[in-house]
C-alpha cells in the first residue's frame, strides 16, 4: 500500500476502587439504577466533591508501570458540556497539568517489538448511563462519578491489527496492576481512537479522523480497518480528508460521520475551584512505585531464559498475572515446565475459556497439577487417565492420587498381568498376528488397541507396546 | 419591648435568668413577621408555628431557642431551597448544608427562608423571582443584595440573627445599607457545603447580626473544617466571643487611599472619617496606606465570578430537579427553553459574560488574566500586614438608594460592591458594622479587613467601636 497510517488510541479504564472519585458511593456494577447515587454524584445543588484517596494511588501506579513522568501537583480542571448524563453538565477532569506524561508500553507482535509511546495520562470522573425509550429517556446515575483513567498515546501504532496488540498488551498490563477488571462489556475499559493516512514519502502526519463508539477490541481493529479502506479511496480520488469525529457502527460494519471539526465543542476548561490542588508527595509515589509487580513483559522474557519454554508458551502464559503465578508455583512443586505449560494452555485452558472466568475461581491447585504431571511422568497414569480425571480436579478441587483410587483408574504397570492380557488377545486376533508378521507394521497399533480396550485403558501403552513386540518377534 | 427586639446574647442571659422563654421568642419573632413582612419582603418561606415551637421547648446548645433565618441559598432538608429563582421552584434538597447541621445541633430555631437576588446576582435584592425585598428604613429603597432578605429580616427584628452568603459584598453591603452587623469570614472558615454556589472560590458563609457579640456567637458555632468541603481549612476555631470587651489600644488600622475617590458619597465619607476619629480616641494608631491595585478589582472579580458561575449553574438544565419548560421538541430543546425561561435577565446576563470568557480563544486574555491580577491584589493587602493590624475603608459608596433607581444600568448597581470585592478575591474576613447615618435617616456601614484567618482581630476593633458608639441601637420604625 502507498499509504502510511498513524493510529492514537485513548483508552478509559475505570479504576476498582471500592467508592466513587468524589463522593463515598459504592462503584459496584450491575445493581438496580440509581441505588448508588449522593447528593454529590448527583450533583445536586450545594454539593462538593472530595477526593477519594484510592484514585491517585491506583492511578500513580498506572502511570509509573506505562514509565511516565508523574506531575508535581495534582490539578483538576472543569470540562464543560451538556450531556443529560453528565449530572452537572461539566465532567471534573484534568486540562492542561495531567497526571502523567511521556511513558511508553512495549509491544510484541510475530516477533518485532515495538515501543508505543504514552501521551499522557489523566484523571476524570464517568458519566451516568441513558436508556433511549420510545419517546422519552432514562438515566441511571450509578456509574457517575466512577474514576476514569484516560490513556493517550502518541500516534505511534502504524495498523489496525497493531492497535489490537497495543490493547492485549495494555489490558495485561493494567490486569497485573489489579486496579480495574478491564471489562469491555461492563465498559470498564473504553477506548476511542484517531486515524491518519498520508503518502510514505509525505513529511508530518495526515488528516485525522476521530472514531467512537467501539464497544471491544476486535470493534477497535475493525472500525480501524473500515477507515484505512475509507481513506484510502479518498486519497486515491485525489480527493481530501475531512477533519471529523465519526461513529463506528459495529451491526453495518462501517463509520458515519458524528460532527465536523468546525462543529466540535469548546469545552471552556478551567481550573476546578472546589478541588484545591496538591502536591503529589515523591516519597508516596516510590512506595506505590515499590508495589508493582513484575509486569508481563519482563515476566515473558524471564520465563523463556528460566523455564526454557517456548516464546509463545511464556507470552500466553504470562498475559494473566493469575496464569502465570498458577504455573510458577507448578513448576516449583515439580520440576517439569513443559508439561505443565502445555497442560495450562490446553485442557485446563479450553474449560477456563469456556466459562469465561480466570484460574483462581476454580478449585483446581498448582499442587494437584504438579502431581499429575509426576504421575504422568512417572507412568502411573496414562494421559487418557489425566485427561479423565482433570475436570475433577478443576470443579472439585480432588488431588489426582485421590481420584485415581476413587475410580479404580491407576495404571497397570505390572509386566505379568500385561502379559496375560497379551496373550489372550493374540489368541483372539491370529488373523492380524499374521498380518503384522507378514509386514503389515500398522498391525501393530491394532493389537495395542485392543490390549488398552481389555484393560478398560488402565494398560501402561508405553509397556504393552514393548511386550507386544518382543511377543511378536 | 418584644422579645424580637433582642439581641442573642441578650435573650440567651434573658433564657439562662428564666426571664424570658424558648416559646415565647418563637411567638414574639412570628408576631412580627405576621406584622411587618408584608411591607419589607424579607421572608419567601416561614416554617410552621407548631414545629417551630416543639423544636423550641427542647433546645440545648449555644444558641438554644434563638430564632435564626437562612438565605435561600442553604440547603435545609426537605424545605424548599430556590436562590430566589424560578429555576429551582420546587426543589427541596435530601440534605443540610453543614452549616445549617450546626445550627440545629446547638439549638437555634430556624425560621425559614430569606430573599436575595436570584442565585445571589445583585447588590439589591431586585432579581429575585418573588419580587423586591425593601429596606426596613425607607420601604422605598433597595436593602442591599444579595444577602438583603438577610439584613433586611435582623433589621426589622423578624429575625434575631441570620445567615447570608458573600461572593463579592453579599453579607456587608446589605447589612451596610440596613444598620446591622454583616461578617464575611475567611475563604476556608466556614465550610460552603450545602450553599449553592454561586462562584466557588470566592463564595461564604457568614453571620447577619445585630450586635458584634451576636457576629462573634454565630461564627463560632459555624467556624470549622469539614471533610465535606475540601476548601475548608483545618485550624482551631477559637471562642470569638474571647475577643469581646478587648483593649485596642496601640493597634495600628490602615486606611487604604484608593477608597476614598471619586464615586464615594459625601455623606458616606463624613460617617467613615468620623468613624476614624473614634478609632483614634481609643488609642488605635492611623497608618496611610496603597493597595494600588484596587481599581482592577472590579472587573478581575465580574470575569473570574461570572466564569465560575457559568460552570456552577449549568447543572439547571430541568433534567433532574427543579423547572423544566414544557413543550421541548428534543433535548437541546429543552435545555434552551428551561433555562431561557428559568433563569432572570440578570441570571442570563452573567452566565452570558462568564461562557464568554472562557471560551477558546479569549481564555487567556480574560480568566488567565484575572486570575493574575488577582493574585496581585492579594499581594497588596499581603504588603499591609507588615504596617497595621486592620483596613478601615467605607462598605458600601453610597446609602441604601431607591427601588428600581439603578436595575437599567448594571455597570452603576455593579459599583455598589467595589470596596466589598477585594476582600473576596484576596480571601481575607471582612466585617460592616453601622457607623452613621445619613440627613435622610439612612444607615452607613465601616468596613474592618484583617488577615486571613484574623476574625479575632476584626472582633476586638469592630467590638470596641459598637460600644463606643450608638448606631447599632437605633432601629427602624415600621
Amino acid at each position: 500500500m502507498k499509504y502510511e497510517t498513524n493510529i492514537g488510541l485513548e483508552a478509559h479504564l475505570q479504576l476498582s476502587t471500592k467508592s466513587k472519585a468524589f463522593c463515598s458511593c459504592s462503584t459496584e456494577f450491575g445493581n438496580a439504577p440509581n441505588t448508588q447515587a449522593c447528593p454529590v454524584c448527583l450533583g445536586l445543588p450545594g454539593s462538593l466533591p472530595v477526593l477519594n484517596r484510592e484514585v491517585p494511588a491506583s492511578a500513580i501506579k498506572v502511570a509509573l508501570a506505562l514509565n511516565c513522568t508523574i506531575a508535581d501537583r495534582m490539578k483538576f480542571d472543569r470540562k464543560n458540556y451538556y450531556y443529560p448524563d453528565l449530572p452537572k453538565n461539566f465532567q471534573i477532569s484534568q486540562y492542561d497539568k495531567p497526571l502523567a506524561r511521556n511513558g511508553f508500553l512495549e509491544i510484541q507482535a510475530e516477533k518485532v517489538v515495538k515501543k508505543i509511546r504514552i501521551k499522557r495520562v489523566h484523571l476524570e470522573e464517568d458519566a451516568g448511563k441513558l436508556f433511549h425509550k420510545e419517546g422519552y429517556s432514562l438515566i441511571d446515575y450509578n456509574r457517575a462519578g466512577t474514576p476514569l483513567l484516560e490513556i493517550v498515546t502518541e500516534p505511534d501504532i502504524s495498523s489496525p491489527e497493531e492497535a489490537y496488540t497495543y490493547l492485549t498488551f495494555l489490558k495485561s498490563l493494567l490486569r497485573y496492576l489489579d486496579v480495574s477488571d478491564c471489562n469491555m462489556e461492563e465498559g470498564s475499559l473504553r477506548c476511542d481512537a484517531n486515524i491518519s493516512l498520508k503518502k510514505k514519502e509525505a513529511s508530518g502526519l495526515g488528516i485525522k479522523t476521530e472514531l467512537k463508539n467501539m464497544n471491544s477490541f476486535k470493534g477497535v481493529r475493525n472500525a480501524l480497518d473500515y477507515e484505512v479502506k475509507r481513506q484510502s479511496a479518498i486519497l486515491e480520488e485525489g480527493a481530501e480528508i475531512i477533519q471529523e469525529t465519526r461513529l463506528w457502527d459495529a451491526d453495518k460494519g462501517l463509520t458515519t460521520s458524528m460532527r465536523s471539526k468546525e462543529e466540535a465543542h469548546d469545552y471552556r476548561y478551567f481550573p476546578e475551584p472546589d478541588l484545591t490542588p496538591f502536591v503529589i508527595d515523591k516519597e508516596v509515589s516510590e512506595r506505590i512505585k515499590t508495589d508493582i509487580p513484575e509486569l508481563p513483559r519482563a515476566r515473558e522474557v524471564r520465563f523463556v531464559s528460566q523455564y526454557h519454554i517456548p516464546e509463545y508458551d511464556a507470552s500466553v502464559l504470562t498475559q494473566e498475572k493469575k496464569t502465570a503465578d498458577f504455573f510458577e508455583k507448578a513448576v516449583e512443586i515439580y520440576n517439569n515446565p513443559k508439561t505443565i505449560s502445555n497442560w495450562i494452555m490446553s485442557d485446563i485452558s479450553a474449560v477456563l475459556n469456556e466459562r469465561g472466568i480466570s484460574i483462581d475461581k476454580v478449585r483446581l491447585s498448582a499442587a494437584n497439577l504438579a502431581k499429575m504431571a509426576r504421575m504422568l511422568d512417572e507412568g502411573a497414569i496414562s494421559t487418557k487417565i489425566a485427561k479423565a480425571i482433570l475436570i475433577d480436579m478443576i470443579d472439585k478441587g480432588e488431588a489426582p492420587d485421590v481420584l485415581v483410587r476413587e475410580k479404580g483408574l491407576s495404571q497397570i504397570s505390572d509386566a505379568g498381568e500385561l502379559e496375560g492380557m497379551i496373550a489372550l488377545v493374540l489368541k483372539e486376533n491370529e488373523k492380524t498376528v499374521k498380518d503384522y508378521k507378514s509386514g503389515k507394521k500398522n498391525a501393530l497399533t491394532f493389537l495395542v488397541g485392543q490390549v488398552m480396550k481389555a484393560s478398560r485403558g488402565k494398560a501402561n501403552p508405553k509397556m504393552v507396546n514393548e511386550i507386544l513386540k518382543s511377543k511378536l518377534k | 419591648m418584644g422579645l424580637n427586639q433582642q439581641t442573642a446574647a441578650g435573650l440567651i442571659k434573658m433564657i439562662n435568668a428564666g426571664t424570658a422563654g424558648a416559646g415565647d421568642i418563637v411567638t414574639d419573632t412570628l408576631q412580627r413577621i405576621s406584622d411587618v413582612d408584608k411591607k419589607v419582603g424579607a421572608f419567601i418561606d416561614v416554617a410552621g408555628r407548631k414545629a417551630l415551637l416543639k423544636k423550641a421547648e427542647g433546645a440545648k446548645g449555644r444558641l438554644a431557642g434563638i430564632p435564626v433565618a437562612l438565605k435561600d441559598n442553604l440547603c435545609e432538608v426537605n424545605r424548599p431551597t430556590t436562590c430566589s429563582s424560578r429555576i429551582l421552584k420546587g426543589f427541596k434538597p435530601p440534605y443540610a448544608a453543614t452549616v445549617v447541621r450546626k445550627l440545629e445541633d446547638e439549638g437555634a430555631i430556624l425560621l425559614g427562608k430569606l430573599n436575595m437576588d436570584e442565585f445571589a446576582f445583585g447588590s439589591s435584592c431586585e432579581t429575585s423571582c418573588y419580587g423586591p425585598t425593601r429596606n426596613p428604613w425607607d420601604l422605598d429603597r433597595i436593602p442591599g443584595g444579595s444577602s438583603g432578605g438577610s439584613a433586611a429580616a435582623v433589621a426589622a427584628d423578624e429575625a434575631i440573627m441570620a445567615l447570608g452568603s458573600d461572593t463579592g459584598g453579599s453579607i456587608r453591603q446589605p447589612a451596610s445599607l440596613c444598620g446591622v452587623v454583616g461578617l464575611k469570614p475567611t475563604y476556608g472558615r466556614v465550610s460552603r457545603y450545602g450553599l449553592i454556589a454561586f462562584a466557588s472560590s470566592l463564595d461564604q458563609i457568614g453571620p447577619v447580626t445585630k450586635s458584634v457579640e451576636d457576629c462573634a456567637l454565630l461564627l463560632g458555632v459555624i467556624a470549622g473544617h469539614d471533610e465535606q468541603d475540601s476548601t475548608s481549612i483545618d485550624t482551631p476555631v477559637p471562642d470569638y466571643t474571647e475577643f469581646l470587651n478587648s483593649d485596642i489600644k496601640g493597634l495600628k488600622a490602615g486606611v487604604p487611599k484608593e477608597y476614598f475617590v471619586k464615586g464615594l458619597d459625601s455623606e458616606v465619607e463624613k460617617a467613615v472619617r468620623s468613624a476614624i476619629d473614634v478609632f483614634k480616641k481609643l488609642g488605635v494608631e492611623i497608618v496611610e496606606l496603597s493597595l494600588p491595585h484596587t481599581k482592577y478589582a472590579l472587573s478581575t472579580y465580574y470575569i473570574i465570578a461570572s466564569a465560575e458561575a457559568s460552570s456552577n449553574l449549568a447543572r439547571f438544565d430541568g433534567v433532574q430537579y427543579g423547572y423544566r419548560a414544557a413543550g421541548a421538541k428534543d433535548i437541546i430543546n429543552m435545555y434552551s427553553s428551561t433555562r431561557s425561561k428559568g433563569f432572570g435577565e440578570e441570571a442570563k446576563r452573567r452566565l452570558m459574560l462568564g461562557t464568554y470568557v472562557l471560551s477558546s480563544g479569549y481564555y487567556e486574555a480574560y480568566y488567565l488574566k484575572a486570575s493574575k491580577v488577582r493574585t496581585k491584589i492579594k499581594e497588596d493587602f499581603d504588603r499591609t500586614y507588615e504596617r497595621c493590624d486592620f483596613i478601615i475603608t467605607p462598605t458600601s459608596p453610597t446609602a441604601a438608594f431607591k427601588i428600581g433607581e439603578r436595575t437599567g444600568d448594571p455597570l452603576s448597581m455593579y459599583l455598589s460592591d467595589v470596596y466589598t470585592i477585594p476582600a473576596n478575591l484576596a480571601g481575607i474576613p471582612a466585617i460592616s458594622i453601622p457607623c452613621g447615618f445619613t440627613g435622610k435617616g439612612l444607615p452607613v456601614g465601616l468596613q474592618i479587613l484583617a488577615a486571613a484567618f484574623r476574625e479575632d482581630i476584626i472582633i476586638k476593633a469592630a467590638h470596641a467601636f459598637e460600644i463606643n458608639t450608638d448606631f447599632h441601637k437605633r432601629r427602624p420604625s415600621l
